[in-house]
């Protein structure tokens, strides 16, 4: 079972199917995947820009991504949903793009890094880690995540 | 005269190069797309604090005045972004509906933008600190969401060329 035929059997989905044979589907769902981008880009920038010290000062790293969290997290999984939809509808050229693979590794380290230590950075509060260790984690989680976005974006010019 | 200045600006020796080059243009559409996620996300969540759904426990206004330069920033880049797509493509954008009513949704978003400012706004000394705003202040934020939806929705269907 190569990863040519999981990709294969991805294209062969009836969802794919629907939704290339469909006028307006595809760009619906590629319009919502935008909508929710927007959506994360607020809730992670809004933390890492804090983390840099700049923003939201006045508010506490660890108050102001508890409240960030339920839309960091709804968003991510409206774009892991959309995403998906919209990868089943042309897996084949996802499969051959470069761009679909690199997003995919950006993603991949984007989230468990999200979900690790930039997790525990937030939990500390500034207080053992320091201003410069902040500032490195949020550094890295802008990073990472304009890598899945701009990738992302690469996948049309491919 | 807007249709004449369009063709003007289509035949013109810059235009016809962003329109050439095989790079220049993807570039300016991905600063259209990433500065949305700086000016868009910072503006949405400035309008979740307005209808009470995050960051309950600062203060409108700090919200407000911390995020403004930010959104600032990000309004520049995607003016200057936007503007040079349209400079790139002018009759595709003159003629395409989508482009049409995104370019009213703005001036929407823009007007909803300022009379909350210029209405609500004004006193908000008074419900400052309130983790629920006035009806009207949510109202505002509501009406932005929505719009925002409307106009990044309309720009991805510019796109499509359903209407030719």
């Amino acid at each position: 079972m190569s990863l040519l035929h999981v990709f294969e059997w991805f294209e062969a989905t009836s969802v794919g199917a629907m939704i290339r044979q469909s006028t307006w589907m595809f760009p619906v769902i590629e319009a919502m995947h935008l909508l929710a981008l927007a959506l994360i880009g607020g809730a992670v920038l809004v933390v890492d820009l804090r983390l840099f010290g700049w923003g939201l000062r006045r508010m506490s790293v660890r108050q102001l991504a508890s409240d960030a969290q339920p839309w960091m997290v709804g968003s991510l999984i409206m774009m892991i949903i959309t995403g998906v939809l919209l990868m089943l509808s042309e897996a084949i050229k996802c499969y051959y793009n470069v761009a679909f693979w690199w997003k995919m590794g950006f993603l991949a380290v984007a989230i468990i890094y999200t979900f690790t230590v930039r997790r525990r950075v937030i939990a500390m509060d500034d207080g053992r880690l320091g201003p410069l260790g902040a500032r490195v984690a949020a550094a890295a989680s802008v990073i990472l995540w304009s890598g899945v976005g701009i990738s992302g974006r690469a996948i049309g010019f491919y | 005269m807007i249709l004449s200045l369009f063709q003007r600006v289509q035949a013109m020796p810059a235009s016809i190069a962003i329109r050439e080059s095989i790079w220049l243009y993807p570039v300016i559409e991905s600063a259209h797309v990433l500065g949305m996620c700086v000016f868009l996300g910072f503006i949405v969540m400035m309008d979740l604090r307005l209808v009470s759904a995050t960051m309950r426990s600062a203060p409108v206004t700090e919200v407000q005045q911390r995020l403004f330069p930010w959104q600032m920033a990000g309004l520049v880049v995607m003016v200057v972004s936007g503007t040079l797509l349209v400079f790139t493509e002018p009759m595709r954008f003159y003629y395409n509906p989508f482009a049409r009513v995104k370019l009213v949704l703005l001036v929407l978003a823009g007007i909803n933008a300022l009379a909350f400012h210029w209405g609500p706004y004004r006193r908000v000394a008074e419900w400052d600190h309130q983790a629920v705003p006035p009806g009207q202040v949510r109202l505002a934020g509501v009406a932005s969401i929505v719009l925002w939806a409307a106009i990044v929705t309309c720009g991805r269907l510019i796109a499509y060329n359903w209407f030719n």
